[in-house]
This record gives structure tokens, C-alpha cells and sequence, in this order.
């Protein structure tokens, strides 16, 4: 019996009974839909947070002060005052292999007003090589520089969400803002970064020399700064940089071979690892949901083709008696069954890609669907198609044709 | 020779019981022959014919269909038999339901392979003319009367011509007028050159057929004709 017959009948006995078919295929239906749907959501967010923390900065290391123990009282992480703007040059001169760029990063905070406009925002005093590190450009104007910075000027760049906040429609650039009642000459605007995996909006920002930030803004004599951002070559070299940064650090902080360290290092392998480890449980947590309502579908299925082998006896029984092999009879049924589940595939990736949309949309989240979700379900609904189709096949195949024919 | 089987035996195991269907049964049917096959009830008669025909296989004994060995061969041998040489005609018709009448006598040669494609419906319209239904070859079974489903039915045995037709109680759900007819059908193919064998319980449809055998307790106590070179005894 040539296939386009085969399926012919097939369709013939599924569309026979509308509404057992369909409500043999919802199993399929709902749970590749539910697959589909879900992978499309943990897909999108896990992309986005992967985005959000490449839109950090490039391979970066990060440096921050721990704590300080002063006659058995420990101060909390950053109490320790021993990291210095020195320290980050330092790390870029001696470790030149491994670190394209670095910037000491010191913070205050403050009102910030310009003409009868005013705006509360953080300023973070940083190196030249800050636009580098955090892989971030200017949109307008220009950065300041390298002697800018040694002479700690006054100057400094918005975030575009201070920008907007002072100047409105006006340019920026030249005009003279006010930070903590202290004259600043805006150089420039960066571009636009949004909002990082926390809901923090980045652009609410000033940038300016660490050196102006410290002496002016924190009215500081000290020269120890909040963090350093170190930015690797390759992100492979993590793991070997910061051995050699944390070996340069405990010499240039005198720190013997058994005392702790008045530092810490993280890196965004780490926090690309933690993601990776909720994300591949998501996964396997998923492929257990779909596993299992797979299965269910297709015991629905099996049901529902035995159920069709026994009420066509007779048919099957005249089949075998003009001629159909019992290959022939098992064709026919694994087909029908095969039929039933990627019908129920296909319909299941269609309401599953809708439903990811319309979750995306109202939700506001971001949705992934990626062609291989898509193909590995339907693959897999053909699967379950032959897997349980094939033992009411079979039984059909090996009945005796005149038994069948005499089935009532 | 069309047809030669040799002490066949057909046994069936009802818990210790074994009881025999068919007892040692030898027969010849030669080409062209119109054979009705009688007997009560139970005798063996339906037994017979589904092994003549390829459904049952007997317990032992020989069987030559066509010069062929049949005995023995496997399911899906025996299943190219039923397609090639073979045609059935049943009592319940078994025609597929809510298919047409065209359809249902195509049937066959899907399980043909090489069957052109291009000639199946010409066929199947042409063998539907000839039982006297072609003006019908749309309608379904359930437009049907009796008579004339059991006449596509013939026309489907006849799709991939056959040299032989089996027919089990044919008339048995029809009137007497379809029955009439039918029989008058199977005289005409007959005619034609069609070897049939018919089993039946009706003397007066056992009479359009040529030679009579008579099964009882699962022998032929009648026209069992046996034409085997090394057994001329079994002639009768």
C-alpha cells in the first residue's frame, strides 16, 4: 500500500471522530504548548540577564575593599581603606598581560542643580579608561582627560537621565552645573544604558575625575577609593588574572602569607556561572514537566488507538483478506497515531508560540522562541507518536483475519 | 488443477478437548468448476472454505492453490495470495462503511503493488457497470439496498482478477428476488471462466452451482471428487 493511501485513511479515521481526536491530541497539544511557552519565557530572560551583564563592561574584574580588623572588631565589607587609585594603575603597569584597562571608581551623592532645574543623583569619580572598562560610549560632547583627571578638575559627564532632568531640549555641553554647590563644566552626555538586572536606571549618573570627586565632593585628604574595575583581554584569563592581581595587591598592601585579605575579587564568570546553574535547573525542571505530560498525552493516545483497533476489527479483518500484511495493517495504525500527535504537536507550537507572545506583551517580558524549541517538540511529539502507537499497532497486525471478520 | 488439498485437518484445543473441525479432508477442484459446499451448521464447511481461501491455516495437511504450495508460507505470503488469486465475497458484506461504492472496489489494488495507477478507476467503474451498478458508483453502503451492496462486494472481489472466488453464504442476509439475482451473477462470472466455491446451507441456492459437496462432522460424505494420481480410491 503506497503512503499516500496510507495516509488517507488515516485522516479518513481521525477526521471520522472530530471530537475524540481532538481531545486525544489535547495532551500532546497542551503539553507542547506548555514546553514551548516556557522554554520561549526562561529563554528570554535568561538572554536578557546575560545581555544586562555583558552590558556591564568587558570581561570585567571587580575589586572591592573588605573588611578591616582593628583590635578583634571587624568592620564591615569596604571598611578597609587600603585600596587606592594607586593600586589600580599599578595592577594595569604590572599585569599588562592580562588587563587591557583599568579605573579606580570613587562614589558620593548629591543635589545637582542647574538654573531653576534641580536633581538628586550619584557621581562616580573614575579614571579615563572608565569609558573602556564599562564598554559604554558618549553621545554627545566629548570625555574628560588624562591631565584633566591629574589636576582634578572640575569637570564632568551626565547620564542621559540627569541631562534630561536639568537641561531638557537644551545642549549641555559647555554649560556649568552645580554638584553639592561646587561649579562643574559638562563635557559631554553618555549614551543611553537603561535599567541593569536589579531595576537600577544606569543613566542616572555623573561621571568625573576620581581625583576631583575625592578632593571636592568627599572633601577627602585619603586617596583610598570604593572599587576598582579591572577589564580583561579574554575572559578566560580570569582565573589566572586574578591570582596575579590578588598576589600584586597583597604586596603592595604588606600583607604577610597568613593574614586575610583586605580585598575581594569578583568576577562576572561567577555571576554568569549563577545564572547558568538556575538556568540549566530551569531547564531540566521544564524537560521533567514536558517528560511527564508527554507521557501522559501519549497513554491518551495509546488509549485512543486501541479503542480505534478494536471498533475496526471488521475493517481490519476484510484489510487482511483482500490482500493487506500484517506491515501493512501496523502502517496504518502507527501512521494514524503519528498523525494524531504531530497534529497535536503542531497545534500545541501554535498556541504555545501565541501564548509566549501574548504573556510578553502583557507581562512586559522578554520572549526567546528559537527555531530549535520549536523542531525538538514537534520532533518529539512524532516521538511519542510512534513510541505508543506502536503496540496497538502491533496488536492489530498479528490478529487472524478470519477472527476479525467475525467480530461483532 | 486449480485447487488440491490433501488430508486436511483442522483441530482446535478447548481446554483438554480436542476437538477436529476438519477430519482428514481431500478434495480437487479443477478450473471453472462452480462448487457449492453444504452441510449443517458446525459441520466444517465455514472452515473449509477459510482455508481454501487463505484466512485459516490447517492444523496439517497439504495444499496446492494454482500449482503453488500454500501450506506453510507466512502471513504476508499468504496475505499477496489472498490479493492476487483470490476474491471474497461474505455474507455481511463488509463493505467499508460511509465510502463509496467506487472506493470500496479499489480497495484491493492498494494492496496491489505495480497495479497501475492510472487504470484503477477505469476498472473499478467498469466492474461496477458489470454487476449492474453503474449509475450508484458514488453512493455509500448505507445508500444501498442488501442486493446491491453484496454486488459491489463481488465487484471488489473481482478488481484484481482473480481466477477464483470464494463466497461465504452470499444470499444469507439477502430476499429471495437478491438472492436470485446474485446467484444469477455468480452463474454469468462462472460462465466467464471465474472458478467459484460458495458455501451455503440453502438447497435452493446450492443448485446453481454445478457440483455439490456435502461436509458433515468435518468429512466430505459427498462430491469429494479427488483426481491425486497416487490416491484413486478417494473417488466418490
Amino acid at each position: 500500500m503506497n503512503f499516500i493511501m496510507i495516509l488517507k485513511v488515516a485522516l479518513r479515521a481521525i477526521w471520522r471522530n472530530k471530537t475524540r481526536s481532538l481531545l486525544t491530541a489535547l495532551g500532546i497539544i497542551v503539553g507542547i504548548a506548555a514546553v514551548i511557552a516556557v522554554v520561549a519565557i526562561g529563554q528570554g530572560a535568561s538572554t536578557m540577564m546575560v545581555k544586562q551583564i555583558n552590558s556591564m563592561g568587558n570581561n570585567l574584574v571587580m575589586i572591592f575593599p573588605a573588611s578591616r580588623n582593628q583590635g578583634g572588631v571587624r568592620t564591615g565589607a569596604g571598611g578597609a581603606q587600603t585600596l587606592t587609585a594607586e593600586d589600580a594603575f599599578a595592577i594595569k603597569r604590572e599585569i599588562s598581560h592580562y588587563v587591557s584597562s583599568v579605573t579606580p571608581i570613587v562614589r558620593a551623592a548629591g543635589q545637582v542643580i542647574y538654573q531653576e532645574n534641580n536633581w538628586s543623583t550619584s557621581v562616580q569619580g573614575c579614571s579615563v579608561d572608565f569609558l573602556e572598562v564599562r564598554n559604554w560610549h558618549l553621545s554627545l560632547g566629548i570625555f574628560f582627560d588624562e591631565s584633566q583627571e591629574r589636576m582634578g578638575k572640575r569637570v564632568c559627564v551626565l547620564g542621559q537621565t540627569v541631562a534630561d532632568n536639568l537641561f531638557g531640549e537644551q545642549d549641555p555641553i559647555g554649560k556649568t552645573i552645580r554638584i553639592k554647590n561646587m561649579p562643574f563644566k559638562v563635557l559631554g552626555v553618555m549614551e543611553k544604558k537603561g535599567s541593569n538586572n536589579f531595576g537600577q536606571d544606569q543613566d542616572d549618573i555623573i561621571l568625573a575625575p576620581y581625583t576631583t570627586v575625592k578632593r571636592v565632593l568627599q572633601n577627602s585628604i585619603f586617596n583610598n577609593v570604593n572599587m576598582i574595575f579591572v577589564s580583561l583581554f579574554s575572559l578566560d584569563d580570569t582565573e589566572a588574572a586574578k591570582k596575579d592581581i590578588s598576589a600584586l595587591l597583597r604586596q603592595r598592601h604588606k600583607l604577610g602569607p597568613r593574614s586575610e585579605e583586605d580585598f575581594n575579587l569578583r568576577d562576572m564568570a561567577e555571576i554568569s556561572q549563577t545564572i547558568g546553574s538556575v538556568s540549566s535547573m530551569m531547564t531540566i525542571l521544564l524537560t521533567t514537566v514536558a517528560a511527564i505530560s508527554l507521557l501522559v498525552g501519549g497513554i491518551g493516545i495509546m488509549n485512543i488507538m486501541l479503542v480505534s483497533v478494536t471498533e475496526r476489527t471488521r475493517e481490519i479483518g476484510l484489510r487482511m483478506a483482500i490482500g493487506a500484511t500484517p506491515s501493512d495493517i501496523l502502517m496504518q495504525f502507527i501512521t494514524e497515531s503519528i498523525l494524531l500527535s504531530t497534529v497535536g504537536g503542531l497545534i500545541g507550537v501554535v498556541f504555545g508560540v501565541t501564548g509566549a507572545e501574548i504573556v510578553g506583551n502583557i507581562q512586559h517580558w522578554p520572549i526567546l522562541i528559537t527555531t530549535s524549541s520549536i523542531v525538538i517538540s514537534f520532533l518529539f511529539s512524532a516521538m511519542v507518536g510512534v513510541f505508543f502507537g506502536f503496540y496497538p499497532a502491533l496488536r492489530a497486525s498479528r490478529l487472524n483475519p478470519i477472527d476479525c471478520l467475525r467480530y461483532e | 488443477m486449480l485447487i488440491e488439498v490433501k488430508d486436511l485437518v483442522k483441530s482446535y484445543k478447548v481446554g483438554d478437548m480436542e476437538t477436529h473441525a476438519l477430519d482428514g479432508v481431500s478434495l480437487t477442484i479443477d478450473n471453472g468448476e462452480f462448487v457449492a459446499i453444504m452441510g449443517a451448521s458446525g459441520s466444517g464447511k465455514s472452515t473449509l472454505l477459510n482455508i481454501l481461501g487463505c484466512l485459516d491455516v490447517p492444523t496439517s495437511g497439504s495444499y496446492l492453490l494454482d500449482g503453488v504450495q500454500v501450506s506453510g508460507m507466512t502471513r504476508s505470503e499468504l496475505a499477496h495470495i489472498r490479493n492476487r488469486k483470490l476474491g471474497f465475497v461474505f455474507q455481511s458484506f463488509n463493505l467499508l462503511a460511509r465510502t463509496s461504492a467506487l472506493e470500496n472496489v479499489e480497495l484491493p489494488t492498494f494492496y496491489y503493488k505495480g497495479f497501475p495507477a492510472g487504470e484503477r478507476r477505469a476498472r473499478a467503474t467498469k466492474l461496477l457497470e458489470r454487476v449492474g451498478l453503474g449509475s450508484r458508483i458514488m453512493n455509500t453502503p448505507g445508500q444501498l439496498s442488501g442486493g446491491q451492496q453484496q454486488r459491489v462486494a463481488i465487484a471488489r472481489a473481482l478488481m484484481c482478477s482473480p481466477p477464483v472466488l470464494f463466497a461465504d453464504e452470499p444470499t444469507g442476509n439477502l430476499d429471495t428476488k437478491s438472492s436470485v439475482d446474485i446467484m444469477k451473477l455468480f452463474t454469468e462470472l462462472n460462465a466467464e471462466g471465474i472458478t467459484i466455491v460458495m458455501v451455503t446451507h440453502e438447497n435452493d441456492i446450492a443448485r446453481y452451482a454445478k457440483r455439490q459437496i456435502v461436509v458433515r462432522d468435518g468429512k466430505i460424505i459427498h462430491g469429494a471428487r479427488f483426481e491425486s494420481a497416487d490416491d484413486p480410491e478417494a473417488h466418490t
